[in-house]
């Protein structure tokens, strides 16, 4: 409802162009190409973040003067990383005692033991 | 599918359960038939975008919940009341207190205070709406359609029976096969985009659309606890989603998550569920707090007493209630330190709501306290809510975790929190807001008997279980031993009382429909925030002109100017959103593909799912930019409404 300036969306097609040609590269980069895995992985990495980026600054509304210049999206996104670092660092504190990865076939005993030692920590 | 396994068998109970389901169905069904209200209901209520109508569904869902949930409480009562009690077995006693709690909190407790914000929130701010009511709609949709999912279990598919925390293994796929438990989970799903929509939507609302002149720290404050309500919303609910999902693929598709066998971790979703559960605790608590601050502050005729320190209180309890999730389980072994932490941070939660409660006690202090129901259930709260605090302390010692953790110690600890906080806060709510929603007070002496009957009955129930607790009853069990007896049956006779001030109150509602006198002004209680600025009954865009908040308290300011939401040459044509069809439309589509995921019909859950994409792409497209209110129009509603 309020009025456009602009009549062609000339960001908006980039963007939108941009975040196509680039998904279709990481799912070349993942399925067709011959590359060493850890590459790959590096690659569609980067990819990731430069399409977070294309969304988040050609989309998003990260630099209208009507989000603050950004200040409204930049606060939640900096919640929402506190947050996604208390489930991910909060969980591995509370959940790594006493759990291996090996199959040494532990049981409930053994945990108890563990326990004691990671609990200086 | 046989159609006896479709439908539970067996249990008179549920015969009895499905009998009435048919009877109310057809009743309502030719009622609005023979009135000829088919049309009203579709156009009036069904379509609506009005938050004010919104937040009535949503309350009256909520009351039917509570009812629901409160027959669950009742015949758990009845079977743990005497040693060797025959009236429920041992699978039914589970289903009844896993939907007790489902209930309880997801379809009861939450709704009711959404309900509550939906219809003030926007009066408080002085807003004509929501930011987005179509996207309001659709959250109480999916609610209702969610509850509705999850209260069928018990008579087509089986109740889910892990427990509301339906902790894994015990409800993965293995462990308890059958749609009972997928129930818990779409059911929760389902409800759960609805209260994300709504955190998202109120705090938008409450962001941008403020009456000019209301600073965030002018704001009442009930709306201040909404907004930090929404901001743990968001957060939360999430960690909800994902965990739901996941389990559900776990069950339905046979991944490993939460498995025994193929390297899950099982405790990972009790660690996943605290995460969200305990923020979700404080998602119910918080709008509690601000109603009683509102009926405090109005019936002790004084500013509240620390607006900032209370402000300030809930944020940091916001925060803090990201931090504590371990505490609910000490007992799973994670250690000393990392119970320490947590133990720590579990009291430290202690303080800002120890803050607030010495808040309402300086407000209170030397004020001429009017004894109207809505302060009887705040005033009620205080002390009550004290023994859940302080016993919530006493199970946040981890070392004294171990005694406690899953007796009837933590069932009376909850229930003194969450009934003396949410319950009575919704009551308190209910009355002080009704005459803004329905236009008549509810009746002051049979409110005031379904007070006494519940609060005398809540205490006569849970004040024993602490110390059947202690004698060492855990939890979620069917039978009682003799040496339990004495102190069941007076938390038997206890639950009774409070069905009966349930019942009370249904009636009150009745009884004042039909002989209350109908209030003139929009001002019921002297009140002193925005909503009572408005005539009653509210028309539907609220404010005629929106008011100038200079002040805390706008709304006394107002009248000391003796300024008004109707200025008539400031009047403008006012811009409204349409009704639309589609949520409820959208909503019924995704419960169905909901019902076939849960008998894991996969086929019928795609087509539901493409359906709902649909009339997401029809969405997209609907160019209906609402309707404008013309001044002539404007100016016949408000003199009608308030006998100019």
């Amino acid at each position: 409802m309020a009025e456009h300036s602009k009549r062609f969306p000339i960001n908006h097609i980039i963007g939108f162009v941009l975040s196509i040609v680039l998904t279709l590269l990481a799912a070349w980069a993942a399925l067709g190409s011959d590359l060493p895995v850890k590459w790959i992985i590096a690659g569609i990495m980067t990819l990731a973040v430069i399409q977070a980026g294309i969304q988040l600054f050609m989309f998003m509304h990260m630099t209208e003067r009507e989000s603050g210049g950004g200040h409204v999206p930049w606060n939640m996104m900096f919640h929402g990383f506190v947050l996604a670092a208390i489930i991910v660092a909060g969980s591995l504190f509370t959940m790594s005692f006493g759990f291996t990865h090996d199959h040494d076939d532990g049981g409930s005993h053994q945990q108890e033991e563990q326990q004691e030692e990671h609990s200086g920590h | 599918m046989k159609l006896d396994e479709f439908f539970v068998t067996g249990e008179p109970l549920v015969y009895g359960g499905m009998v009435s389901i048919v009877l109310v169905t057809s009743a309502v069904i030719f009622l609005l038939t023979y009135f000829k209200r088919w049309g009203w209901l579709w156009r009036e209520w069904l379509t609506t975008v009005d938050h004010k109508k919104i937040g009535i569904m949503y309350i009256l869902s909520a009351l039917a919940m509570l009812f629901r949930g409160g027959m669950d409480a009742l015949m758990m009562r009845i079977q743990l009341a005497f040693p060797n009690m025959n009236f429920l077995n041992a699978q039914h006693y589970d289903e009844i207190f896993t939907t007790h709690g489902t209930i309880m909190i997801i379809f009861m407790a939450m709704p009711f205070l959404i309900g509550l914000m939906n219809i003030i929130v926007p009066l408080q701010i002085g807003a004509r709406d929501f930011a987005f009511p179509y996207v309001n709609a659709l959250s109480f949709w999916s609610f209702f359609f969610g509850a509705m999912l999850f209260n069928i279990s018990f008579v087509i598919g089986g109740s889910p029976d892990a427990g509301w925390t339906s902790y894994t293994p015990l409800s993965g796929a293995a462990m308890s096969p059958g749609p009972g438990q997928n129930f818990y989970l779409m059911g929760l799903q389902l409800s759960g985009i609805g209260t994300l929509a709504t955190g998202i939507n109120l705090m938008v609302t409450i962001l941008k659309m403020r009456a000019p002149g209301m600073k965030l720290f002018k704001m009442p404050i009930f709306t201040w606890s909404t907004l930090v309500t929404c901001f743990i919303i968001i957060f939360a609910f999430p960690i909800l989603t994902v965990a739901l999902a996941l389990l559900t693929i776990d069950r339905i598709f046979g991944a490993q998550f939460f498995t025994v066998t193929g390297e899950g971790m099982p405790m990972m979703w009790a660690n996943l569920f605290w995460m969200w559960g305990h923020p979700e605790v404080y998602i119910v608590i918080l709008p509690a707090f601000g109603i009683f601050s509102e009926v405090i502050a109005t019936f002790a005729r004084k500013r509240l007493f620390g607006y900032h320190a209370m402000v300030w209180s809930m944020i940091l309890i916001a925060g803090l209630s990201f931090l504590v999730w371990v505490h609910h389980f000490f007992t799973m072994g994670a250690g000393a330190f990392v119970n320490s932490v947590f133990s720590v941070s579990t009291m430290l939660i202690a303080v800002p709501t120890g803050v607030k409660i010495f808040n309402w006690l300086a407000t209170l202090y030397k004020s001429k306290i009017e004894f109207t129901t809505p302060m009887m259930w705040s005033l009620a709260f205080i002390p009550s809510f004290v023994l859940g605090g302080v016993t919530g302390v006493m199970l946040g010692m981890a070392a004294a975790d171990y005694q406690f953790h899953n007796s009837y110690f933590l069932i009376a600890h909850f229930h003194y929190v969450l009934i003396a906080g949410t319950v009575f806060a919704c009551f308190a709510g209910l009355e002080y807001w009704y005459p803004k929603m329905f236009g008549h007070k509810l009746n002051e002496r049979i409110g005031k008997l379904a007070f006494w009957f519940f609060v005398i009955g809540f205490h006569v129930t849970f004040f024993p279980q602490y110390f059947v607790g202690l004698d060492g009853m855990p939890r979620r069990v069917f039978y009682i031993i003799p040496e339990w007896m004495p102190l069941n049956v007076i938390s038997t006779v206890g639950a009774f009382g409070m069905g009966v001030g349930f019942a009370i109150f249904v009636f009150n509602i009745y009884y004042s429909y039909r002989n209350s006198k109908r209030e003139k002004t929009g001002d019921s209680w002297d009140g002193r925030t925005l909503e009572w600025a408005t005539p009653t009954p509210v028309p539907f865009y609220n404010f005629a002109t929106v008011p100038h908040a200079d002040k805390y308290d706008a709304f006394l300011d107002m009248k000391e100017k003796g300024e008004t939401t109707f200025e008539e040459e400031k009047l403008e044509p006012i811009h409204m959103p349409s009704n639309t069809g589609q949520p409820i439309i959208m909503m019924a589509i995704a419960a169905f593909a909901s019902f076939a995921l849960i008998f894991e019909w996969i086929t019928l859950a795609v087509i539901g799912l493409v359906g709902v994409l649909i009339m997401m792409g029809i969405r997209s497209f609907d160019y209906d930019e609402g309707y404008h209110v013309e001044v002539d129009e404007i100016k016949r509603i408000e003199r009608d409404a308030r006998g100019l």
